[in-house]
């Protein structure tokens, strides 16, 4: 979804740059007056700003409230499950997961630096955090779908690290 | 519009000393591309590294890819700098034999020590190979970034000192005073562009020294512990900065070129000195989206990577790109390889940053990271722009004035375009169908797009091949269109 809503947008906003581009490297005839020309350029330039602030803004305060961050320790009604990163597997105190309830991973390091990503069946990248020595990072998430999903590791960590996978399995 | 007679002289050594650095960057990076077809390869299913070997090569094409293009790039800073102020032929010299050192020592730890802990050298896994390489081959890798660091450092010091001569201290040829409103000649674009690069990488050079020392001392001394976290914000800090560092040197050709065959000056607006005074300050703090999926930095630090990143991305577009367009549009200009290149970049530059400005928004970034998105935005502006823009200052010193280009010529450019293009459209869709970065073995789903970017790369390749051989053969114009 996020992964096609990036995909289309940056088509979207890619092809009229390259358009523009084209346009100008071709555009005829010779202006007389470069001057007036480049007045009028850079009144549409200051236009353009202010026009990308008033879109762009709300925009982005909207992805704030999407933020992945602050997932409560204390919570009640979670799924809770330690995640220790290890060259070159996943260590879970727990695999089996209810769907719809949420789950929090704990995800740390016993070595170096490691990636924690869940893929779904088909191998969309659903979310991740990073797995750090010395830190413990919370990420949330509720599984909407009963099946089984993979453990990616998505930190460059050594000569295995494509080949650091494990298993969810989430049930009603 | 004829350009033949618009050059200052340019002396014999400072002239071959340019010549000697671009000879040296179209080198490595003509080699660093064949390893960055090779694991294009790999990852398409044809096995000629092994695992080990791929990340190895990894290793190589990032550390090399980057201190080529800072190499090309300062060239390209130096030789208009000097048309302002006066540098010293033996610093810049020495930077390049310090480059050549750290360059023997770097392919020495991964090709000889086995030494593959990235470019980006996280810690600990350089002092973590699990049997595959050395102490000596880390060690190796440490100090050959040290040495190239060490050699810009120095570079920079000497451009320092000559800015502070001619103009009387940093924020003066940054040109502050004309931007609050003084009256008076604002300086020219090289000078202000080198002001601010001379900042911002001093900075970021300090930072990775000190965290490359800490490793170097933590490779023999485990008891000096280290912070992961904190390394790898010192590591992020110091990366994002060089690289950037080395659009902001290349983009000077941009300025110096274009105008030569639209006929129009570009003027330095009171917005091109906000741009360029916002840019130093947002450079140094733009760092933060590289570590958005470290739940442990605090939040307000990830907020500050997002917001700096879109508003790091308005002096690029509304200034750089829109000036080159205003600058060319309807100017009659002669298109030949030099000013094609060089408009090229400020393209790639331009488009390249919008798949990374997504990518610096937190939510996209919870699936994209370290995904092929990540290669996929930064080989649009390192590949078609920085490289770009350094392709049409080595065409436009070899340019042949009466004859104009050749059909190998054109050839060059459009292979290299085209083959470009694809190359970052591969790596593009494989991000955003969740195919990781860094991998050497992909699943069979994936294939395609690494069959693609294999054929991709070639045609970079052969492009790239056909400008060198230009640039090779051409050499002996540079006299004559400079002198
Ligand atoms: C023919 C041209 C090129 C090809 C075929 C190529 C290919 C590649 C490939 C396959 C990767 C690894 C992707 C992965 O993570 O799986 C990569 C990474 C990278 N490339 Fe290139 N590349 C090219 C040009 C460049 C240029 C011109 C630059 C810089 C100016 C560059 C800088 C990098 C960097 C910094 C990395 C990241 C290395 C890492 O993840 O540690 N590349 N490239
Ligand atoms: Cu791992």
């Amino acid at each position: 979804m996020l992964q096609s809503i990036s995909l289309w947008l940056t088509i979207l906003l890619v092809v009229p740059v390259t358009a523009t581009f084209l346009w100008v490297a071709f555009s005829r005839p010779a202006a007389v007056d470069a001057g007036e020309l480049a007045t009028r350029s850079y009144r549409l330039r200051d236009w353009t700003f202010w026009v990308l602030l008033a879109v762009v803004t709300p925009v982005f305060l909207y992805t704030l409230t999407l933020m992945p961050y602050g997932a409560d320790p204390e919570a009640e009604g979670v799924q809770a499950v330690n995640v220790t990163g290890h060259m070159w597997r996943w260590e879970l105190s727990q695999d089996e997961f209810r769907v719809g309830e949420p789950v929090q991973f704990r995800v740390t390091s016993q070595d170096v630096n490691h990636g924690f990503a869940i893929y779904d069946e088909d191998m969309t990248l659903l979310t991740q955090t990073q797995a750090m020595p010395g830190y413990t990072n919370i990420l949330e998430y509720t599984f909407e779908q009963p099946g089984t999903y993979q453990v990616l590791c998505l930190e460059y960590c050594g000569v295995a690290h494509h080949a650091m996978v494990a298993e969810l399995t989430v049930t009603e | 519009m004829s350009d033949t007679t618009m050059e200052m002289a340019v002396p014999r050594g400072p002239r071959n000393a340019v010549i000697t650095y671009l000879a040296t960057t179209v080198v490595v990076l003509l080699l660093m591309m064949v390893f960055g077809l090779l694991m294009r390869l790999e990852q398409a299913g044809v096995d000629l590294l092994g695992a080990a070997g791929f990340y190895q090569v990894l290793t190589a094409h990032g550390a090399g890819m980057v201190g080529a293009v800072a190499l090309g790039s300062s060239a390209v800073m130096w030789y208009f700098l000097r048309r302002h102020v006066e540098l010293s032929t033996g610093v810049f010299l020495l930077n390049l034999a310090l480059f050549l050192l750290g360059a023997v020592l770097i392919l020495g730890g991964i090709f000889v020590g086995g030494f593959a802990g990235a470019w980006t050298f996280l810690y600990p896994l350089p002092q973590t190979p699990m049997g595959l390489w050395t102490q000596a081959a880390a060690a190796s890798f440490f100090l050959g970034l040290l040495a190239i660091g060490v050699g810009f450092l120095l570079l920079y010091i000497d451009i320092a000192r000559a800015l502070i001569a001619n103009y009387g201290g940093l924020g003066r040829s940054l040109g502050l005073p004309q931007l609050f409103g003084r009256a008076g000649n604002p300086p020219p674009p090289a000078v202000v562009a080198s002001t601010m690069v001379l900042i911002v990488n001093t900075l970021g050079i300090v930072a990775g020294a000190a965290i490359l020392s800490m490793s170097l001392i933590n490779l023999y001394q485990p008891g000096f512990e280290i912070d992961s976290l904190w390394a790898k914000n010192l590591i992020y800090f110091f990366g994002h900065v060089f690289i950037n560092a080395t659009i902001y040197m290349a983009v000077i050709g941009v300025y110096e070129i274009l105008p030569h065959y639209t006929g129009r000056p570009w003027k330095v607006s009171r917005v091109f000195l906000a741009a360029w005074a916002a840019s130093t300050v947002m450079v140094l703090l733009v760092y933060p989206h590289h570590l958005l999926m470290d739940f442990s930095q605090p939040t307000s630090l990830h907020v500050l990577g997002q917001v700096i990143s879109y508003t790091s991305g308005l002096p690029v577009l509304l200034v750089t790109a829109w000036g080159a367009l205003t600058n060319v549009y309807r100017s009659d200009i002669r298109w030949d390889i030099a000013s094609g290149f060089v408009f090229l970049g400020v393209f790639g530059w331009a488009a390249g940053v919008i798949p990374a400005i997504i990518d610096a928004t937190i939510v996209v970034n919870t699936v994209m990271h370290n995904t092929l998105w990540v290669p996929g935005h930064f080989h649009f502006y390192l590949l078609l722009g920085v490289v770009a823009m350094m392709f049409g200052f080595m065409a436009w010193l070899t340019r042949a004035q009466e004859k104009g280009d050749g059909f190998f010529d054109r050839l060059g450019f459009w292979t290299f375009t085209g083959g470009g293009l694809a190359l970052v459209a591969a790596f593009l869709y494989s991000g955003a169908s969740s195919v990781p970065r860094r991998f050497a073995e992909h699943l069979p789903e994936w294939a395609a797009y690494a069959q693609l970017g294999s054929v991709a790369a070639a045609l970079v390749i052969l492009g790239t091949l056909l400008l060198a051989l230009r640039f090779f053969l051409g050499l002996k114009r540079v006299a004559n269109n400079v002198a």
